[in-house]
């Protein structure tokens, strides 16, 4: 075994291994990156069927509606277009409305965005950085409503 | 008076960093040993310093003198004082606070305990462990001063975020920093080898220790990490991919690649600027990590404050750091002499696979987390990217590495006989397709992948046992004979079977609560039953109850299976008045195999029913407690005294008398 031959030998074990992960990560990519949207993009583009996005904005005053079996139904607003969500389960502890939300879920054949699961954040305060995008976009920031200086994970 | 004393102490801490990041690199230069020996005094000055400052903000948080911004808002007169305590790193200043006190730590640390290393390598690691301080620290006066006063003091503060009072969490990050931190010392060593020219054994004996204490403190801030989401964020998960979990683990994936190349550097002298440039990519990892956490770019479920000024600062120094460091690295590397040869087939050879995976499973991690952000950065549209992806690519890069974890410490150095080695291995192979079988009928076929990673984790453990129990020669000596074989073997040799069997049963819990998980979300009343996994919880009734500065709504399920009763599950529902929040605390009942995981959500409105959430997780507490291995393995080997580079004679002497050599 010499230096040089060694090196070879490396230099195609780094390889394998740069290739297997390049072809690993572009199959993942295909199927599992989820695009966000803001309810004004939805009315403007569409839903892609079949896969799983994200949607985001402020959940509207007075449109939460329990529903039997512990289904929750309500309107994301991003101030110019809405967006209704269906959720099943228990919602987190910081969903409240008037304040940004963040659900993945697929879009329904009724145009209702069947959420499979609405994230909670570690503070109230924290505006998602999407749905505060989608907000400014769309005119409705009021930075009062938004961010403040809050610390979550202590990191 | 105190929380000025702080600020000035802190101040002082930046002077001390200047002299000690200059003088000693002066002296280095000039070969003048005064010069040299400043650095000693001003580590140990500046860790004295920002102790001082740490008190100080301590004082002001258990004394809850509100006349401090950082105060107001995150404590509260009403708060246990544990949290009191804790809460002076719960928040963004404070924790810089601890950053750069650790960061001090670790510089007297070298400071003290470096005494027979080389003068001019000693001084040139302490300046260069000076610039990170002085970085940091400026960074930490200049846009996150934990000392500012507020003009007109209110009467009490906001409370530190309910979620955050939890022991769990108190302790998450210093241990996280600790492990972040201590990888600033490899780095520093790497730049100080790279400005000398030279890296040998002595060098990497040297590296190795620190490297280990830090990798023990992030394995366990991880650990800790995880399993507070686990029990407090009440959906019963305990990873989630989320940016700023990669951000911690990214690091320790590349502290453990590090970990195991510094071996072969310090026993064969060779792997050398390998070795250099992880030290380096380690703690940039670490520094990338601070940034993103802090800088608000991503997003993420624990997502932090956004300030850009903050997030500028950071990237600055990162780009410093890791720039400056890579460009030394590309110029003096060729400098650094090729070491001892040695066979594909090898014990180097499976080390070097061991790094070659884990550095591509950290670039998958990397491209995962960072790869949403330079999609916005180029075409504007916002992508997530969940579990799913890293299942995907993570996974697959793992088991190969598990499956040679079994092979590799039977490797000898130099040149193996990977046949004679798989023989011996035949009986962990049987064991391992054995248990997979069995998972596969059990689970009716379950996740293919997940039947795998059982099989896989039972041939590690299989194969570390049994490496463990041939080093004692088991059953083939008189017991008695084994057990003083046992005796003799060296701590590091024990650090490393515990830590590679902790990763498999790490590994059984991972998969065991990700892929046979039962969970079940429903509307309850009290007299309602529940039925999961076999077990039965019934509503028995709901209560108020009084806490130091909450109130609590609990459910009390009695748990019972095949109509024997198990005791009582009580869900708790938090409500904290001063932060108007609301926490949810599952109640978690273990038998070791398994947890039952009960939450409850409140009513949506009044005079409705109940949401209880249940989970039963296979498994699951094999994970923490498989963390709990790895750590202690890893402190196993810290405590090894041939690692303790004070006792070089002593262990070569030791090294005579064990004939079985460790790692």
């Amino acid at each position: 075994m010499t230096r040089k031959r060694r090196r070879l030998y490396i230099a195609l074990a780094g390889l394998l291994c740069i290739a297997s992960a390049a072809a690993l990560i572009l199959t993942a990519f295909e199927d599992n990156l989820v695009f966000f949207y803001s309810p004004s993009d939805v009315q403007a583009k569409g839903l892609p069927e079949g896969r799983t996005a994200r949607i985001g904005g402020l959940v509207q005053e007075g449109s939460v509606e329990h529903l039997d079996g512990n289904r929750v139904e309500f309107v994301v607003t991003d101030g110019t277009h809405d967006l209704s969500v269906t959720y099943q389960g228990a919602l987190p502890d910081l969903f409240r409305e008037g304040q940004g939300v963040v659900a993945e879920g697929q879009a329904g054949e009724d145009g209702v965005f069947q959420a499979r699961e609405v994230l909670a954040r570690h503070d109230e305060n924290y505006m998602p950085a999407e749905v505060a995008d989608a907000l400014k976009e769309s005119g409705e920031w009021r930075p009062e409503s938004g961010e403040s200086p809050a610390e979550a994970k202590g990191q | 008076m105190i929380p000025e004393l702080g600020h000035f102490s802190l101040v002082l801490a930046l002077v001390l960093a200047v002299v000690q990041g200059f003088v000693p690199f002066v002296g280095a230069l000039r070969g003048d040993s005064r010069w040299m020996e400043v650095a000693r005094p001003a580590a140990l000055g500046q860790l004295g310093a920002i102790a001082l400052a740490f008190a100080a903000l301590t004082h002001a948080y258990v004394v809850s003198d509100f006349t401090l911004a950082n105060v107001v808002e995150n404590s509260h007169s009403a708060k246990p004082m544990l949290y009191k305590v804790t809460g002076v790193w719960g928040n963004h200043e404070g924790s810089m606070l601890l950053w750069v006190l650790m960061l001090a730590l670790c510089g007297a640390g070298v400071a003290v305990f470096g005494r027979n290393l080389p003068a001019t390598l000693k001084a040139r690691v302490l300046s260069v462990q000076a610039w990170i301080a002085l970085g940091f620290l400026s960074f930490t006066l200049l846009t996150s001063n934990p000392f500012e006063r507020v003009a007109n003091p209110p009467l009490d503060g906001n409370d530190l975020n309910p979620l955050l009072q939890d022991p769990g969490l108190a302790f998450h990050p210093p241990l996280l920093y600790l492990g972040y931190v201590g990888f600033s010392v490899a780095f520093s060593f790497a730049v100080a080898a790279l400005l000398e020219g030279r890296v040998d054994a002595a060098w990497a004996r040297w590296v190795r220790p620190w490297t280990l204490a830090a990798w023990c403190s992030l394995t366990g801030g991880i650990a800790l990490g995880s399993w507070w989401a686990y029990y407090e964020l009440g959906w019963g998960g305990w990873w989630f991919w989320d940016p700023v979990e990669n951000v911690s683990f990214m690091p320790w994936l590349a502290g453990t690649a590090l970990l195991h190349s510094a071996i072969v550097v310090e026993k064969r002298d060779t792997l050398k600027a390998w070795t250099i440039l992880l030290a380096i990519l380690t703690f940039s990892l670490s520094l990338m990590g601070t940034f993103i956490v802090r800088s608000g770019l991503l997003t993420s479920v624990h997502a932090f404050a956004v300030d850009p000024e903050r997030g500028s600062y950071i990237l600055g120094l990162m780009a410093i750091a890791t720039g400056g460091s890579l460009a030394l690295f590309a110029w003096r590397a060729p400098v650094l002499k090729a070491g001892g040869l040695f066979a594909p087939v090898s014990r180097e050879g499976g080390l070097l696979l061991n790094n070659l995976l884990l550095a591509t499973a950290t670039a998958t991690v990397l491209i995962g987390t960072l790869y949403p952000l330079f999609l916005e950065a180029l075409t504007g549209g916002r992508v997530s990217i969940g579990p799913p992806f890293y299942n995907y690519t993570f996974v697959p890069l793992m088991l190969p590495l598990v499956a040679a974890m079994g092979i590799g410490p039977f490797l000898a150095w130099k040149r193996a006989d990977l046949a004679g080695v798989l023989g011996r291995l035949r009986i962990a192979a049987l064991l391992a397709v054995v248990v997979a079988l069995a998972t596969w009928y059990l689970q009716n076929g379950g996740p293919v992948l997940a039947v795998l990673a059982m099989g896989f984790a039972v041939w590690l453990l299989a194969a570390t046992l049994i490496e463990w129990a041939e080093r004692v020669r088991l059953f083939r000596i008189p017991l008695g004979d084994s057990w003083r074989r046992a005796r003799g073997l060296p701590r590091s040799a024990y650090g490393m079977s515990l830590a590679h069997a902790g990763l498999a049963v790490c590994m059984i819990g991972m998969t065991g609560s990700s892929a046979w998980k039962s969970e079940l979300v429903e509307a309850v009343e009290r007299g309602d039953n529940l039925e999961i996994a076999g077990f039965t919880l019934t509503l028995q009734d709901v209560e108020t109850r009084p806490g130091p500065n909450y109130r609590s709504t609990t459910g009390i399920f009695e748990v019972t299976r095949d109509g024997r009763s198990l005791g009582v599950l009580e869900p708790e529902r938090r409500y904290y008045p001063v932060a108007g929040r609301n926490t949810t605390e599952a109640a978690i009942r273990t038998n070791g195999l398994g947890d039952l995981y009960a939450t409850i959500t409140e009513p949506p409105e009044e005079g409705q029913d109940w949401t209880a959430r249940i989970y039963y997780e296979p498994l699951v507490p094999w994970i923490w407690a498989g963390a709990a291995m790895m750590m202690f393995g890893g402190l196993l080997s810290l405590a090894d005294r041939r690692l303790r580079v004070g006792a070089p004679r002593r262990a070569a002497r030791q090294n005579t008398r064990a004939p079985v050599a460790a790692e």
